[in-house]
């Protein structure tokens, strides 16, 4: 990726927002909640200096329901929340999929369930993974796990949008939302050659007048139409993997974990592999589409595998499907809002070649 | 022969799915009137509610989005930021607009959005089959008020219009009805100046009209245009409820 | 549509609602005997008088933008 040349000291919440700009976003409507407020609030004087639009919406539902309409108009448009706000989100995300809207959605997840508090989590992998709101549709969804993955994830995540005319989700956390890295923006430049977006509403002028929706009340096979052509464009989806390997080629010990807790896992690792032991890390960007058949080698090879995450167990179900040996898969999870250290990490480790 | 009336442009050909007597296919008959004669049907946009006039994308014709319950006014907020120039209407029954959008439109109209929207009032919900409505008269049955409409139960009918008055950035609200051809020509005036006041970007403009449900409200046709005129006129009255366009510059 | 005369009336989108036939002044629309193919009678035209002056309220009135109305032109 081309970089600017000028390093600033951001914050991942605004080094987000930017790169959203530098994308080509033009089009940003939030509303407040803990730990994102800095998204909305760069946006809210960044945006119009870039010619864009932001709104302070009512409500996460107005704000996704904005999205929804920018989109409609061909603009790049964004939204960002956190976990209580992104469970309001669902209804425009599942219509955008229905609709087949191009937009962006940023979760800097908390700790929940209600509630909960405002600490970095990983508890809505099962809600961005496996489809939060109604209806059979799947949506690629990111987890960066440093703010320059982050940004060039926000680009790749424009990209694929447009690309296949779906919502697309940065799934991130309120830590490294807060947290400050120094960072060199890129020149935004799209890796992929992107349709023409024919469909956009703007005003019938010298062509047919074009609707968009999702509803197919006709008669079912309307609908099943409507489904199987989806599931065929998901299917080209799944080829949009993204994922890193760290030192997993002979590892005996596969360590899996995304986002910031892949990070702090490759601390765990370093120190594993200085007294000798052989880990190595499995880390999914995309956790969908995941990379079932990298895990699956990379797993049926190790003689353990842990998986690390900041809730209950949610990823670790999908590196079972994928590996397929329940016996050697082990969970390490914190669910409340503090983060595992890679001491704590690496000390689980150990336990696992006793 | 010379014309006297004919089918407006901005209608297609297809037969509308409403059942008979109901007043919207005559309201999306006056809106593409008042497309047609202000020569906006290329830049119009519209915006199709949740309820029964979900398939307005099949009878307009010019470019329309369906949107989630009750959020049109969000969805159009955004496509008139994105394309200042277009015309952006809500069209949007009395579930959607004064039950599960009320945030909605009480924002847009806050923000003084430069926007139409056609409020239709029947005082039922119709798609779902004839429940209670926000806007549901005291007394009146329905299937989800089966001894008619305890108002200690289920509160008082809704006066959207009125609601949305108090609101700074609304400019225009009118109320009006479809009963008989005065009030039909009265409408179709409300329409167009709603409309005219997104070109001359006035802001936020209000039509509600008051409609005849006659499946729902189990009235012939002609019984349930005299329901309105003895019933719903009594309580929603007709009439500019507020109208600040003159004093307001465009935007 | 049965043009050429002063009301047309698109037999197949109508749904016998009968607003026409109570706002017609001269009493010249009146219900078919037989119905259109989505099974609705519907409304016919009949200006055996020649009492119609083309005032379109029945057009006006219409919830199918079913009806056409035209006036002869002066010669």
């Amino acid at each position: 990726m081309n970089k600017t040349g000028k390093k600033i000291f951001i914050n991942g919440n605004e080094a987000i927002a930017e790169a959203a700009i530098i994308a080509g976003c033009r089009f940003y409507a939030g509303y407040p909640i803990t730990p994102q407020n800095q998204i909305p609030e760069y946006m809210s004087w960044r945006m119009p200096e870039a010619g864009g639009v932001f709104i302070q919406a009512e409500s996460e539902l107005a704000a996704i329901n904005m999205v929804f309409g920018a989109s409609l108009t061909g603009t790049r448009a964004m939204t960002s929340s956190s976990s209580p706000g992104i469970s309001l989100k669902q209804e425009g995300i599942s219509y955008m999929a229905g609709c087949e809207l191009p937009g962006v959605i940023v979760n800097m997840q908390r700790g929940g369930p209600g509630l909960g508090n405002i600490q970095g989590s990983q508890a809505d992998y099962f809600q961005a993974t496996k489809g939060g709101g109604h209806g059979d549709y799947r949506m690629p969804v990111l987890a960066p796990s440093t703010i320059p993955e982050a940004i060039e994830h926000v680009m790749t995540a424009f990209d694929l949008a447009d690309m296949y005319r779906t919502p697309v989700m940065l799934l991130s956390d309120g830590i490294l939302g807060q947290m400050m890295e120094a960072v060199e923006f890129p020149v935004y430049k799209s890796k992929k050659k992107l349709p023409e977006k024919d469909w956009i509403l703007d005003g019938a002028k010298n062509r047919k007048p074009r609707s968009v929706f999702s509803l197919m009340m006709q008669n079912p096979t309307i609908l099943e139409k409507h489904n199987y052509k989806l599931a065929e464009k998901y299917k080209k989806m799944e080829t949009e993997v993204i994922h890193e390997t760290y030192l997993a080629e002979d590892a005996e010990i596969l360590v899996c974990a995304y986002g910031i807790m892949g990070r702090i896992c490759r601390g765990a690792i370093d120190m594993a592999r200085k007294e000798g032991v052989k880990a190595g890390l499995f880390r999914p960007v995309t956790v969908w589409p995941f990379a079932s058949e990298v895990v699956s080698k990379l797993g049926k090879k190790a003689k353990k595998v842990l998986v690390v995450e900041l809730n209950l167990g949610q990823m670790v179900e999908d590196i079972r499907l994928a590996v397929e040996d329940n016996k050697k898969i082990s969970f390490f999870g914190k669910p409340g809002g503090a983060v595992a250290t890679k001491e704590e990490i690496f000390a689980k480790i150990k336990e696992l070649i006793k | 022969m010379k014309a006297v009336y004919t089918k407006p442009i901005s209608l297609t050909e297809t037969a509308n799915s409403y059942c008979p007597g109901c007043g919207h296919g005559l309201v999306h008959r006056l809106v593409a009137e008042v497309i047609d004669e202000l020569g906006v049907r290329e830049r119009t946009i519209g915006i199709a509610p949740v309820g029964c006039a979900v398939f307005a994308y099949d009878y307009f014709n010019f470019d329309v989005t369906e949107a989630p319950h009750g959020r049109p006014p969000a969805v159009a907020t955004a496509i008139k930021r994105c394309l200042p120039d277009r015309i952006v209407f809500t069209y949007q029954g009395d579930g959607d607009l004064a039950s599960i959008g009320t945030n909605e439109i009480i924002h847009a109209a806050n923000r003084g959005e430069n926007i139409t929207v056609i409020f239709i009032n029947n005082a039922v919900y119709g798609m779902t089959g004839g429940q209670m409505a926000p806007t549901t008269l005291e007394g009146m049955k329905t299937t989800t008020t089966t001894k008619g409409r305890d108002v200690k139960v289920a509160g008082h009918p809704l006066r959207v219009s009125e609601l949305l008055s108090s609101i700074e950035g609304a400019v225009y609200i009118e109320r009006v009805t479809v009963i008989d051809p005065a009030n039909v020509i009265k409408a179709k005036k409300a329409i167009k100046k709603a409309f005219q006041n997104q070109i001359d970007k006035k802001g936020f403009s209000f039509v509600e009209v008051l409609s005849p449900c006659p499946i729902n409200w189990g009235l012939k046709p002609l019984d349930a245009l005299k329901f309105i005129k003895e019933k719903m006129m009594e309580y929603f009255k007709l009439g500019v409820i507020k109208d600040s366009t003159n004093s307001k510059e465009s935007k | 549509m049965n043009k050429g005369q002063k009301v047309n009336i698109e037999k197949e989108k109508c749904k016998s609602c009968g607003y026409c036939i109570h706002f017609c002044n001269k009493g010249n629309l009146s219900l078919s005997k037989a119905v259109n193919t989505r099974g609705y009678l519907y409304i016919e035209f009949n200006d055996k008088e020649n009492k119609c002056n083309s005032c379109a309220l029945c057009a006006l009135m219409c919830p199918e933008a079913a009806i056409e109305v035209y006036k002869e032109e002066k010669k």
